[in-house]
Parts: structure tokens; sequence; C-alpha cells
């Protein structure tokens, strides 16, 4: 901090530390403060607020135990609250994701880094950015068109006589996934694909000559190699899936619910801004939660996963 | 073996590549089916109108006006806090820029319906309206960490003797920002400015929670889709994959015209 005053002057050093501070405290730390204290606020007409009624209680949290319904879980049926169901299910489903992002990226990634003709990797990198840029909304919405029962992928499955009727592919989650795998993949893709970089090659080729297989090499030497870019990967695609609401809102059927539009029914239907802030709570703590596990599962620091 | 390995990895790479165009290609090819509904089978036929409808709509030009009033807003002010930070997080050290840098990089994480609704609270709290305004500031809170981490990167690769140098010679404070540092930091504060008015274009999540009514392209989008879908959308999906591939190859052209400058200058120091 000296330093800083000694180089650009007492003037433009409280500036920037203002500039911070405005950031840090205005746009993140007050407004997540406020959340938190709205959630145990009850819901009021305006004139009640302040008044009598207006007491702390944790009663927006405890809406999630409303309403249950029928879940099947491993062939046995139980009664579950529908917005404790919504909430694991969605967990549940991003970890899917995550996974599917895991498995069907990191081979990309190695051929990115260690196959491909590093002439033409600038070129091939280039064309995967092309669909991120594309618009959340409308990778989503291009699943739709492909996914529609009179669409372009049962046509051509029927064309091929693979199938005898259109499938119904948006049903359940089964769209959801779909389309979350689909719009955030390269966000698994190039963290892996930076850090297998990072590997002498020299390394694979020794494992190589002294005999070890091609499973081993990416088990032993690759995979370890690559776990800050998978840790990041992994974080970004489960926050990612985690509080989505377009993929969900687009590609979701009658019978998925994510817990991001749980929560937009919360303050946009039901007007209710203070059991969404408890909701919103929840999620935000679900996410801090899976990060701090997966920090400790792969043993990587915050600093590591925000490159 | 090695062959046929080598071969089916090319194979992989190739599918995986169709399988990231092809929904991009049927989506934008559905603008040009003269079809009511968004698909390209059955094939109608060729047809323009959708473009034309799509230049009728006037909500759409309205979204697309604050869409591109908001980008700018967030780009110019994450860039002013993201530079700042970075500067105020590199001359620090210690627990506290550990503190600091935790809590700024966080705010990537923090999903966007959180950051919508806390910052409606808030600013509702205070007396601010909903608006785009808002939106705004909802979006700076985590577009100016990346900026920062841009910027960041680059400031480690800056000498500080070169300031030392500009006091001792007798420049002032700001002449050794304006003319040492800042001119330094460019290419990244350009970089970061790019990354930032994307990310607010494409901005949901947040927007959706703080806009108070108000449209912003994506929304625009959004409620198109869920509500009576015409092939419009593809139209607008086709102009905005087109502006994204054209700064795609305009990038691509100056990168190899940039590799072949580079490779000519080798050359000729060999001669």
């Amino acid at each position: 901090m000296q330093d800083l005053i000694r180089r650009y002057g007492v003037g433009l050093t409280g500036l920037m530390v203002l500039l911070v501070a405005f950031w840090l405290l205005m746009l993140v730390i007050i407004p997540n403060i406020t959340l938190f204290e709205s959630s145990f606020r009850p819901y009021l007409p305006v004139v009640e607020m302040g008044g009598p009624k207006d007491v702390y209680s944790p009663n927006n949290y405890l809406k999630v135990f409303d309403g249950s319904v029928e879940t099947t879980i491993l062939g046995m049926t139980f009664m579950v609250p529908v917005h404790i169901r919504t909430f694991f299910l969605t967990i549940w489903y991003s970890v899917t994701v995550t996974l599917a992002c895991f498995v069907l990226a990191y081979p990309v990634a190695f051929y990115l880094a260690k196959i491909a003709n590093p002439k033409s990797v600038p070129t091939l990198l280039l064309l995967l950015f092309v669909p991120l840029w594309v618009s959340e909304v409308l990778r989503a919405f291009a699943w739709w068109i492909i996914l529609a029962l009179k669409g372009p992928l049962n046509s051509l499955l029927l064309s091929l006589s693979l199938i005898d009727k259109p499938v119904r592919w948006i049903t359940d989650y089964d769209a959801v996934l779909i389309g979350l795998v689909y719009t955030y993949i390269l966000f698994m893709l190039f963290p892996i694909y930076n850090a297998i970089s990072s590997l002498d090659t020299n390394q694979i080729e020794a494992a190589e000559d002294l005999g070890a297989s091609r499973w081993r090499i990416h088990w032993r030497i690759v995979l370890p190699h690559s776990k800050p870019g998978i840790a990041s990967g992994a974080v970004m695609v489960f926050m990612l899936s985690a509080g989505s609401l377009l993929v969900p809102s687009i590609l979701g059927s009658t019978t998925s619910q994510w817990f991001t539009q749980t929560i937009q029914q919360w303050m946009n239907d039901a007007l209710d801004w203070n059991t969404a802030s408890a909701y919103a709570f929840l999620l935000l703590f679900l996410c801090t939660a899976f990060v701090s596990l997966v920090m400790w599962i792969f043993r990587v620091k915050l600093s590591d996963i925000a490159k | 073996m090695h062959k046929l390995r080598t071969t089916l990895a090319h194979l992989y790479m190739g599918a995986f590549l169709i399988y990231l165009i092809i929904p991009l290609v049927i989506m934008a090819g559905a603008a040009f089916n003269d079809s009511k509904l968004p698909s390209i089978v059955p094939w109608r036929g060729w047809t323009l109108h959708w473009f034309y409808d799509l230049f009728q709509d006037e909500r759409m030009w309205v979204a697309l006006f604050n869409t591109m009033v908001v980008a700018l807003a967030v780009a110019v002010i994450s860039i002013i806090i993201g530079t700042a930070s970075a500067i105020l997080i590199n001359s620090i050290s210690g627990r506290i820029r550990t503190v600091i840098y935790g809590l700024m990089i966080s705010t990537i994480l923090i999903p966007g319906a959180v950051i919508g609704i806390s910052t409606l609270l808030m600013w509702n709290k205070l007396g601010v309206p909903p608006g785009l305004h808002l939106s705004v500031l909802g979006q700076v809170s985590y577009i100016a960490a990346m900026v920062m981490l841009l910027v960041l990167a680059r400031l480690q690769t800056f000498d500080n003797a070169l300031e030392e140098a500009a006091l001792d010679l007798g420049a002032s404070h700001a002449q050794v920002m304006r003319r040492i540092l800042l001119p330094h930091l460019y290419p990244a504060i350009g970089a970061g400015g790019a990354v930032a008015f994307f990310q607010s274009i494409e901005n949901f999540n947040v927007t959706q929670f703080t806009r108070g009514g108000v449209d912003t392209l994506t929304v625009y989008v959004f409620s198109k889709v869920r509500s009576g879908i015409t092939p419009t959308i593809n139209a607008l999906a086709l102009i905005m994959i087109s502006i994204t591939l054209l700064i795609a190859i305009w990038y691509e052209i100056s990168r190899r015209r940039k590799e072949r400058i580079m490779l000519a200058g080798m050359s000729r120091d060999d001669e």
C-alpha cells in the first residue's frame, strides 16, 4: 500500500481503493447480507411492513417441507416434499452433467494438447470457440428444434429405420440434460486442455518406453497432472448447470423442475421476495458446499480454479 | 495399432466438432424454411420473409438497443473497477491479499439468480427501482472479476523499474499512471473490455431478476421461444452466428498474417 502511494500519489491510490470498496461492498457483500436478512422476514402487505408481524423467523426456509409428492428411489416409494425433491434432483442432475462433460471432453482435450498437429491447434480452438460465443438461449433453442417430436433428429432416425415411430425426447429431465451438456461442455474442455498442455510429452514417451499401457499412462500420468484443470472444469460446469435458468426453462418438460425455476416462481409469480431470498440462499449455500468439496477432493486452491 | 489409435482420435475430434456445430447449422437453416414452425423438416421451400418479419419487429430493435447500452456500460465500469482491483491486488501481500482476492474470484462462482435477487433487494431498500441500471450493477459484480484476472496476468510482466525511472526523472503520479503503467496494460484492458461486452450480451439470470419489465436481446429471445415461436428467432440467430463467425475469421486471418510476418522476420535474421 505504501508502495502504491509512492508511485501513484494519495489521490489515485485513494480512488482505486474507493473503486474496489464500491465493488466489493456495494455490489457483493451488502447485497448478500440483505439477501440473508430478508430471507428471515415474513411476506407482508406493504402497510404491515415494520409492524408487529414483521419479525424474524425461519418460516421461509421451512417452506421447502410443504407439499409432498410420491418419489421412487431404488424401487422404494417415499413421500418427499416437492421442493426438497427439486433441490436434490437439481444437484443430482448437475453432477450427472458434470460427469458427462468430463467423459466427453477429456479425450478432446488430450487430442488437442498431445495428438493434434500443433499448427492446426489454433484453428481448431477457434472452431471450438465459435459455439461458445453463441448465446446460451440460442444454443438451448437449437436443441429444442432438434429434439422436437417432428424434428430433424426423429426424421433422421426414422429414415434410417432405426426407430419405427417418433421418440419423445423432451420428456422428464432428458432434454434438459442434453441441453446442459451441450451448453457447458466447453467450460470443461478448456481448463483440462490447458492443464494437459503443460505436461511434458517426454513423460508420456518415457512411460511408453517402459511398457506402460495406454490406460495406465492416462491413469498414472495424464490424469494426475490435469487435476487442477479437471477441478476447475468440474466447478464451472456444476455451478453453471445448477444455476442455469434458461436451459431448464426452454428444454424442460411438464415433469421437470429446476431449483432456479422454483426461485423464479417465488420471485416473479408469487411476488414473495423474502421466500425467494431464502431459496436463493439455499442455492448459494449448496454451491459453496460443492466448491469446497471439490477443492478438498482435488486438493486445489480457489486461485487455481479461477483461471 | 498405433496408427489405428491415431485415426480413432482424429475421428473423435471430428465427431466432436460436428456435434458442436450441427445444432447451430440446423437452427440457422430453419431461418430460410417457409414453414410457420421453426424447423428444417419438412422443408417447405426457401424464403426470406422471416428476416423481413424480424426487421419489422419493433420490440426486437428496442431490445437490441437496450442490450448494446447495457453491454457498453458494463464494459466501461468493469474495465475501470477491474483494472483498479488488479493494480491494488498486485501491490498488497499476505493474508489480506488472500482474503480480498478470494472474495473477488468467488463472485464469478455465485449463481446469477442469487446475484440478481440480492442486487434487486439491496437497491430496493435504498429506494432505487428495478430496471436496466440494476442489471448493469449486477453484471458488473462478477464481470469485473474477469477483467481483474486478465489485467492481473498482464501486470506480472510489468517492469516496476520503469515507474521508478519516470518518478526519478520528475514525472507526476498521474503521468506515471497514464504514460507508463496503463499503456503496458492496454492489451489486457482491451481483451477485458471485449470479454465484458460479450458476457453482458449473454447474460440472462442477473438481468431476468433486475430488469423490471424492460427487454434485453436475451430476454426477448427467451420470451419468444417460450411463447409464440416463429422462425424470426432463427433469422436473428443466423445473424448473430454470422457476426460471431466474421469476428472469428477476422481474428484467424490476422493471426496467420502475424505468424507469417514473424516467420519472415526470423528467416531474415538467419541470413
